[in-house]
């Protein structure tokens, strides 16, 4: 606690110093206010996930409700805006750990909005958890990112030990399948998500492929698929490969039912599969757009669309690190406000266990009909 | 294994489609090296362009799934001459701004060989910021549907739909694979004939050859060097469609791997060898879709490349031998 004080009173003096913020001159003088509500920190938060990049979409879709987050705090403390810096990792985990030191070695970044993938979170979360800078992902489902001990790491969501099996339980018991094939990309996410999948559905699982990202040719996969006889695929992986993987399956005359997870709810998937994404299952633990009117209605006038995957998730996450500054917290201390959080958010009860984990997990399906990605309820 | 057995056709029918794929683009790398004795790393940039343009002109002409055969007949067509002509255009222009001043100016291969890899990324950042691209020139609004998400995938219309025409061992070989396969042969036995008959073939094999003679001869060498890289990216465009017509999604990288994968092929049949690129180009497509089979789709690179080592510890200038002077003469 002392080394952080240490670190804290100086730098709350040196931003009083730069004066750059919003309180009025007279008051900025008093070495007293340090520490209290009543000092601006200019502070920042980060977002980190992918903005540029094929799998940018799901970035920006964040992003878009962490700025809406940010404009609702701005508006009401106008004296003291809260700004949001970017880490574009392009979703890729080798640029993650270079990103990460660019956030800490940003003393007014008091919080991360992500990472916002598995992979880049397993690259840089330890070193957000070495300098205590609080990271709340909307969206990294890999169930082990919370096994690490990190001390700063939570989780906005249900993690894929929930949407793993949610996802199973829906090729039995909705898709009705017998025989199911399974692929994944190798990734953190889609390997753990398809291992999970692979143990809950057993013995019916008929088949089994791994494919490379950035693949574009699944013509070996289509035949094994394909002569398995499955009636349904499930594959854990991101749009850019599910995209032409069902294209290609359909254009071999596969009639099964293609099941995918979160990774692959994403406007740009249906654009490139075109009539090849009729019929696709999504599964997701990210809440529909119409459970929250008011988020939905607020979010549709500043972007004129529906909020999309993890809009909402990325709201909360951000609300919760905005209430946070509200409250006066900084770096150091906002690892413990975070800890002991307990609001009603946008997609659900924001509040985490001992290990990070949302305490409040639903697993919805969708599905592609007439080239939109629609709900079909909640999988209980 | 037994995976492999079962479906022995449906993995060589798509493996040789692939392949024909690998062959048409193994052409450019080595009718440049031919003449040049230069490896051109930008060439899969020019194959990339091509599949744009295909996709482009297909987006243009209003293409979509299920109409007559006369109108598929001319978007095909139309894909065909627009992936052609800016695969060609690219190759020329690419000849002109990243080879003959270095060519000039008696540079050492090395050099070439920077600027090439050099041009290739500004290629493909170029269609990977091409939104922007256009946002500075004031196009955005007209060309919206065309650049955007322009470092994501961007999808065709399916407008051959694949059907079963004939079923060999179990696997039914649709439309699309037969054009794939056949069209490439067809045009690549064009190219030989090309190469082996007409006056600026022989101009090509003449310059492979010996440069210095060739020009004694009268060989005009720079116009020889445009004409090679003119058809070598022609042939990209070709395979361009080919790709755009099985695959039917590209990207700004999309040229990389496939870049990679050809660029052995033509190593594997011979580099310099028109003959060898097709053959390496098939071999490569179905030892890919065999090793997938066998260990994985995972492991499909390494099935490729481990196969390449192999061959050149035994046959170091591939299988059918390099140069396009000699094996032509």
């Amino acid at each position: 606690m002392r080394s952080t004080l240490k670190f804290a009173v100086p730098l709350a003096v040196a931003a009083l110093a730069l004066g750059a913020c919003g309180t009025k001159g007279g008051d900025t003088a008093t070495p007293a206010a340090s520490g209290g509500a009543a000092a601006c920190g200019n502070y920042k938060i980060g977002m980190f996930g992918a903005l540029t990049g094929p799998n940018a979409n799901l970035g920006i879709y964040i992003q878009n409700g962490v700025n809406l987050a940010l404009d609702d705090y701005n508006k009401k403390h106008g004296d003291c805006k809260v700004t949001l810096e970017n880490y574009d990792s392009q979703g890729d985990p080798t640029q993650a750990p270079a990103l990460a030191k660019k956030a800490i070695d940003d003393k007014k970044v008091v919080g991360i909005v992500g990472p916002a993938f598995s992979g880049e979170s397993k690259a840089a979360d330890p070193a957000f958890n070495e300098a205590g800078l609080v990271t709340i992902t909307p969206s990294a489902t890999n169930p082990k990112l919370a096994e690490n001990g990190w001390k700063t790491f939570f989780r906005a969501l249900g993690n894929d030990a929930t949407q793993g099996p949610a996802a199973a339980k829906y090729i039995k018991d909705t898709v009705k399948s017998t025989k199911t094939f399974v692929i994944d990309d190798a990734s953190e996410y889609g390997k753990g998500l398809a291992d999970i999948v692979r143990q809950d559905l057993g013995s019916q699982v008929v088949g089994n492929d791994t494919i490379q990202q950035k693949q574009t040719d699944f013509s070996a996969s289509v035949t094994k698929v394909t002569s398995s006889g499955a009636d349904a695929l499930f594959f854990g992986g991101y749009s850019p490969e599910a995209a032409p993987l069902i294209k290609q399956l359909r254009d071999a005359g596969w009639k099964g039912t293609f099941v995918v997870a979160d990774g692959v709810k994403d406007q740009s998937f249906i654009d490139n599969a075109k009539d090849a994404a009729e019929g696709t299952v999504i599964t997701c633990p990210c809440v529909p757009a119409d459970v929250a009117p008011e988020f939905q209605a607020a979010y549709k006038a500043k972007y004129n669309e529906d909020p999309n995957t993890y809009s909402g998730e990325g709201y909360d996450s951000a609300t919760i690190l905005l209430d946070g500054i509200a409250a006066g917290k900084d770096r150091a201390s906002m690892v413990d406000f975070v800890k002991a959080y307990d609001k009603k958010g946008v997609t659900k009860q924001l509040k985490f266990d001992a290990k990070g984990e949302s305490a409040d997990i639903k697993v919805f399906a969708y599905k592609v009909e007439g080239g939109k990605i629609v709900s079909v309820g909640e999988i209980k | 294994m037994q995976n492999l057995i079962d479906n022995f056709f449906a993995y060589t029918i798509t493996g040789l489609t692939i392949g024909a794929v690998y062959a048409l683009v193994a052409l450019g790398y080595t009718l440049v090296y031919g003449v040049l004795r230069l490896i051109n790393f930008a060439h899969s940039e020019v194959f990339m362009y091509g599949t744009f343009a295909a996709l482009w002109v297909v987006m243009l002409l209003g293409g979509r799934p299920g109409a007559g055969v006369g109108q598929v007949i001319f978007w095909v067509a139309m894909m065909f001459v627009a992936a052609m002509a800016m695969s060609g255009f690219i190759a020329v222009l690419l000849e002109r701004v990243a080879y003959r001043p270095l060519r000039k100016r008696n540079a050492p291969p090395l050099i070439a060989l920077i600027s090439a890899i050099g041009a290739s990324f500004v290629l493909a950042e170029i269609m990977g910021l091409r939104s922007r691209i256009t946002g500075w020139v004031g196009l955005d609004d007209n060309l919206r549907d065309y650049v955007r998400n322009s470092r994501n995938n961007a999808g065709m219309p399916t407008i051959i739909a694949p059907q079963p025409i004939f079923t060999v061992g179990g696997y039914h070989v649709t439309n699309v694979d037969v054009f794939v396969i056949v069209g490439a042969i067809a045009i690549m036995v064009v190219l030989d004939q090309f190469v082996k008959r007409s006056r600026l073939g022989r101009g090509i094999r003449a310059v492979a050859m010996d440069p210095e003679s060739a020009a004694l001869m009268g060989v005009n060498r720079d116009r020889v060097i445009q004409v090679t890289f003119l058809v070598g990216g022609v042939m990209a465009g070709a395979a361009a469609v080919f790709y755009m017509l099985k695959i039917g999604i590209t990207r700004y990288d999309a040229g990389f791997i496939l870049g990679v994968k050809a660029f052995t092929a033509a190593v594997l049949g011979g580099i310099g060898n028109l003959r060898g690129a097709l053959l390496g180009g098939f071999i490569l497509g179905l030892a890919e879709n065999y090793g997938s089979a066998v260990v994985g789709s995972q492991w499909k690179d390494v099935v490729a490349f481990v196969l390449l080592i192999l061959i050149l510890l035994f046959r170091p200038t591939g299988l059918l031998g390099e140069s396009l002077g000699k094996a032509r003469a």
